[in-house]
């Protein structure tokens, strides 16, 4: 058995860092010896900013989005256009498509995809609350960004289902080839799809 | 041990942060599960998508082990059934019933019907057809068939109209008239060597019937729920039906 080198509460951060995605118990290791070594540049801020996000962070009751505030930031920014609501799997899509800024909307955030798998239904997800949103006589449009795996698509075919008859229309985004993306290089799904999805030039 | 063929992937569960252990459906090993390390990388990521067809090699150091999974694209089905409501619930069903059989216990018809299927799911009437027959072939199976080839109260083998919840046996009209609201309805498609090109209701009743059966017999004693996009797909025939009764009344 190897021999400890550092004492338990080192070692408890360490066993908490490796559980953080992309962290592996060596690279954790070598995390917590850098907040060690770094005490006041680094450690210090960290303890205080995580503790202000663990008392503060609220996940927002229009959107699902998680922030400091509720209503979150993205919902009370009058800059964007309220008649337009991009529906994300998850906090993470909605921050990439943030990133992105390819759209100036407002967002709704599912919390996952009907799984039949890890039995994930309906109720499950914050479907209800998006249909509540859609009813808005100033919501016109419904972008389902959902991934496109099966289960993410028979999402966004149970979601059409109910936002059926509220008079929006549903869009989704389309499939096909990357930018950047050889298609010597693609798989044969991509390639049918960007095909099947061709628009005139 | 090792072997390799070409298989129908049925399921996906994520293991770890990089892997995944995959559900497929073989011709000779039945429903079979392995280890696929890297799944989640954008190279495989396409390639994994429950519909698809893969070359695989199973490899592992005895024969009660997980095992590893080499895979191939075979068949990129899986973007073509995403494009429509009947391509994603006819997959989900179809996968959803493959995974209720035993583990490694070969059915070389379901896997041969369960690839037909996939190939043939165009528009929603006929794809919920296609699957009432794939839940038919199913049933039998599994053990639970349905006997339709003559009636269990008289013996004819023309006119059966009905199935007894009971017998599970084919009830013909005359017989089974009195006893309609009692029985269930048997769609003229449904029967052996069946061509007549079903209605909405026919489906509809047809999804019934075989909804009763697998609920009764495999879903119900598990404690579990048939697949959702089973009811889905039910409640939008349902939907058809009722749209087209509308327009003729």
């Amino acid at each position: 058995m190897a021999r400890r080198v550092t004492g338990p509460e080192i070692e408890r951060l360490i066993q908490l860092l490796a559980r953080l995605p992309g962290l592996g118990p060596r690279s954790a290791r070598r995390a917590a010896l850098q907040l060690v070594k770094k005490r006041d540049q680094l450690l210090a801020p960290l303890t205080d900013a995580m503790r202000t996000v663990h008392d503060r962070v609220r996940v927002c009751s229009a959107c699902g989005n998680v922030d400091t505030a509720d209503p979150c930031t993205v919902c009370t920014d009058p800059t964007r256009d309220g008649s337009v609501i991009v529906v994300v799997e998850d906090v993470a899509d909605l921050w990439a498509l943030e990133r992105a800024g390819a759209v100036n909307a407002r967002y709704h955030v599912l919390g996952g995809v009907l799984s039949p798998l890890s039995g994930i239904g309906p109720d499950d997800l914050d479907i209800t609350g998006l249909v509540e949103r859609a009813s808005d006589p100033a919501v016109k449009e419904i972008i389902l960004a959902v991934n496109a795996t099966v289960d993410g698509q028979t999402t966004a075919h149970y979601v059409t289902d109910r936002l059926e008859g509220l008079g929006v229309k549903v869009t989704r985004l389309a499939h096909g080839v990357p930018v950047g993306g050889e298609l010597d290089y693609l798989d044969e799904g991509t390639l049918t799809a960007a095909i099947r999805s061709r628009t005139p030039f | 041990m090792e072997w390799v063929s070409e298989v129908l992937l049925i399921g996906l569960r994520p293991h770890g942060e990089t892997s995944a252990v995959i559900e497929v459906m073989t011709p000779d090993y039945g429903r079979h599960l392995g280890l696929v390390k890297g799944a989640r990388s954008r190279r495989l990521q396409p390639v994994l998508q429950t519909g698809n067809s893969l070359l695989v090699t199973w490899r592992a150091r005895l024969e009660t082990h997980l095992g590893l999974f080499s895979v191939e694209l075979a068949e990129a089905r899986a973007a073509r059934l995403m494009e429509s409501a009947s391509g994603v619930f006819g997959v989900q069903i179809v996968a959803g019933h493959l995974r209720l059989l035993a583990e490694r216990e070969a059915h070389p018809g379901l896997y041969r019907a369960a690839i037909a299927l996939l190939d043939h799911l165009d528009g929603l009437l006929q794809s919920a057809a296609l699957i009432a027959r794939f839940e038919l072939m199913l049933l039998d199976e599994l053990g639970f068939g349905l006997d339709l080839t003559s009636c269990a109260a008289t013996g004819r083998t023309d006119d059966l109209r009905f199935v007894s919840p009971k017998s599970a046996r084919a009830v013909c009209g005359e017989a089974g008239a009195p006893y309609a609201d009692r029985l269930l309805g048997l769609p003229a498609f449904l029967l052996p060597g069946g061509e007549e090109t079903p209605d909405a209701a026919d489906v509809v009743a047809a999804l019934k019937l075989t909804g009763f059966f697998l609920d009764r017999h495999v879903a119900g004693p598990r404690a579990i729920d048939l697949p959702p996009a089973r009811s889905q797909m039910l409640g939008k025939l349902e939907a058809e039906h009722r749209q087209v009764s509308s327009n003729f009344t």
